[in-house]
């Protein structure tokens, strides 16, 4: 196990490094950074000066390694455009968006767990086409139009809902069931799949001979079980939805890191939008790395592989 | 003692393999449902300057905001028979607008999957195939692929590059191969161990022969299920990306970008949103059926 998580460790920090170096390079490389902080009425004389005193002038990798540096220790440079450390606009930001991802696999996981459990007692029964129906619905429709439609049905129609801004939990009702209904049909596909499975399985057959009430079987035996891939889907999950997130917080104008990014990219505020590029990305590898070591855990066979 | 064999003739003569195919596929509704609006979506893109009532490109500023015919009764005034969906902002005729849109969706779906088709599973078979280091290598590529988060790259390259409708295809079939890698990776893997490669190795078939006329032609059903699955994906991501305005640019006709346009007016004439999204809801999901149907009716051992 140690040599397992040694490894994965090793291959972990390994992408964390060219996946920024990948971001760095591009981003400089691509446009003059030099030029974006100057402003359209800067001078030649004053583009040169801001790049002599930002750095812009010394070789690519030189640059990077200074960046790289500082990134380490949670320094990720002054934004352009605020004049304000990266790392302080990101850690305002970030309890939004956390909340914001939160909620949407806690809606998705309340929708997809039952119906996925239910859906495998009976394969082919009115509520396995249910939920067949409510899974392939959830990965057509486009995220932003089903945040959009229900904007204009409990915001706009019925006045329900707030449709704009982060003061309150009814803020995050309506984004957090946008984005988590785009999560929900891997979620319950994979729960029904494992259901049926294990449900197939010799030991809940012996449970049932031996006459276990069927609930006791369904959760304490069964479910547990099938239970244990969608915890590390959960995880993958959560990744995509903080990426998923920007579309979200722009529409309901919730100003988490979703909304920052679109910000920064609008403002060509490079380090914000490098900074966040690097922490989406450390997530989904976390996550990743903290699911495997997990099933390798329960999965002895896994770590030999 | 002779047994009588007292089953039909029907029992005695199994169907043919394409008999029990066309059996199962016409037997599928929904992946008929799905080949059906595909087909529509592809001729309604090909015949659009046939179809569409009016150019998406003519505007006409003393018809702005016609009422689809749905509101014909309640606003009279505002309700021209020559445009049965309505007008936008400008005045373009937004039944013409919706067909042509239907023209970028595709180009730009199809356009993608094809370029991260050829990247993934070009990776993919050789990661399989060869094993080993380049395995080890080619997953490390794959790993890395999936921890950038594709629509904050896809939107800053748009801001860089300035977006248009290449750049968008161009990004997303750069992006979206990952799929296309893991699963061709992992169904080489099990094609090399197979009899029949073991056999062309034996009579000293070259390798890229083996790859391209045994390994290949055997993977090709995944390949079409997961190319239906990032086809889908590239359309609904164009779509995100036009409606913030880093995808396809006006005055184009694309479902994302007339959703974008439509958003001001979403307290009065909400229409306006809700007919492009349909369309693209219409389109991903006759993708997905498509592609799920095909998955059901051709891989024949699942099923039993």
């Amino acid at each position: 196990m140690l040599t397992y998580t040694l490894k994965r460790l090793f291959v972990a920090l390994l992408i964390l490094i060219v996946v920024s170096a990948l971001t760095f390079s591009m981003s400089h490389l691509a446009s003059d950074p030099a030029m974006a902080i100057a402003g359209e009425t800067a001078s030649a004389e004053d583009i040169k000066e801001i790049r002599r005193i930002y750095g812009f002038d010394q070789p690519i990798w030189y640059q990077y390694m200074a960046w790289a540096g500082k990134a380490l220790t949670g320094d990720f440079g002054t934004s352009y455009h605020y004049r304000e450390q990266v790392s302080t606009m990101l850690a305002q930001r970030f309890p939004t968006t956390l909340t914001l991802g939160i909620c949407a696999l806690a809606f998705a996981l309340v929708l997809s767990i039952p119906m996925g459990v239910l859906a495998a007692i009976r394969p082919n029964s009115l509520i396995d086409r249910t939920a067949l129906f409510v899974a392939v619905l959830g990965q057509a429709l486009p995220t932003f139009w089903f945040a959009l439609m229900l904007m204009i049905l409990f915001g706009v129609q019925l006045r329900w809902l707030p449709i704009s801004g982060n003061d309150t939990w009814a803020h995050f009702v309506m984004p957090a069931i946008a984005l988590g209904y785009y999560s929900t049909p891997a979620l319950m596909r994979l729960t029904r799949a494992g259901m049926i499975e294990v449900l197939n399985s010799d030991y809940i057959r012996t449970a049932r001979a031996k006459g276990l009430r069927p609930p006791t079987m369904m959760f304490k035996h069964a479910l547990r079980n099938a239970i244990l891939p969608v915890v590390s889907l959960t995880a993958v999950q959560f990744g995509f939805a903080l990426g998923g997130s920007i579309v979200i917080e722009t529409i309901f104008n919730l100003k988490g890191i979703g909304w920052l990014s679109y910000d920064a990219i609008l403002r060509a505020d490079l380090p914000v939008v490098q900074a966040i590029v690097l922490v989406i990305a450390c997530f989904y590898v976390v996550l990743t790395l903290a699911a495997d070591l997990l099933n390798a855990a329960l999965d002895p066979r896994i770590r030999v592989r | 003692m002779v047994a009588i064999d007292n089953r039909s003739a029907e029992q005695i003569l199994e169907p043919s393999p394409l008999a029990k195919l066309r059996r199962r596929i016409f037997g599928h509704y929904s992946f008929l449902f799905g080949a059906g609006v595909i087909l529509l979506m592809i001729f309604v893109a090909l015949a659009a300057p046939l179809l569409a009532p009016h150019d998406p490109y003519y505007t006409d500023l003393s018809k702005r905001i016609q009422m689809p015919f749905w509101h014909a009764d309640t606003t009279p005034e505002k309700y021209d028979p020559a445009h049965p969906l309505g007008t936008d902002k400008v005045g373009r005729d937004y039944l013409s607008r919706l067909i042509y849109g239907a023209q970028v969706s595709l180009l730009i779906g199809f356009s993608a999957m094809i370029i991260s088709g050829i990247i993934g599973t070009t990776l993919g078979v050789i990661a399989g195939y060869f094993g080993g280091r380049v395995d080890l290598v080619i997953n490390f590529i794959i790993n890395v692929r999936l921890a950038l988060p594709v629509f904050l790259v896809a939107l800053s390259v748009g801001f860089v590059f300035g977006a248009s409708l290449e750049i968008v295809i161009l990004v997303l079939g750069l992006f979206l191969w990952d799929r296309f890698a893991v699963v061709m990776r992992s169904i080489t893997m099990q094609a090399r161990e197979m009899d029949y490669v073991n056999a062309a190795r034996a009579i000293g078939v070259s390798t890229p022969t083996i790859i391209v006329k045994e390994v290949f032609p055997n993977v090709l059903n995944s390949l079409t299920v997961v190319a239906t699955v990032e086809m889908a994906n590239a359309i609904l991501l164009e779509a995100a990306l036009s409606f913030l305005g880093f995808g396809v640019q006006a005055p184009e006709p694309s479902w994302g970008l007339m959703l974008n346009e439509a958003r001001e007016f979403m307290f009065f004439h909400p229409w306006l949103l809700t007919l492009p999204g349909l369309a693209l809801f219409l389109l991903v999901l006759a993708i997905n059926l498509f592609g799920d149907g095909l998955r059901d009716v051709t891989q024949a051992r699942e099923r039993a």
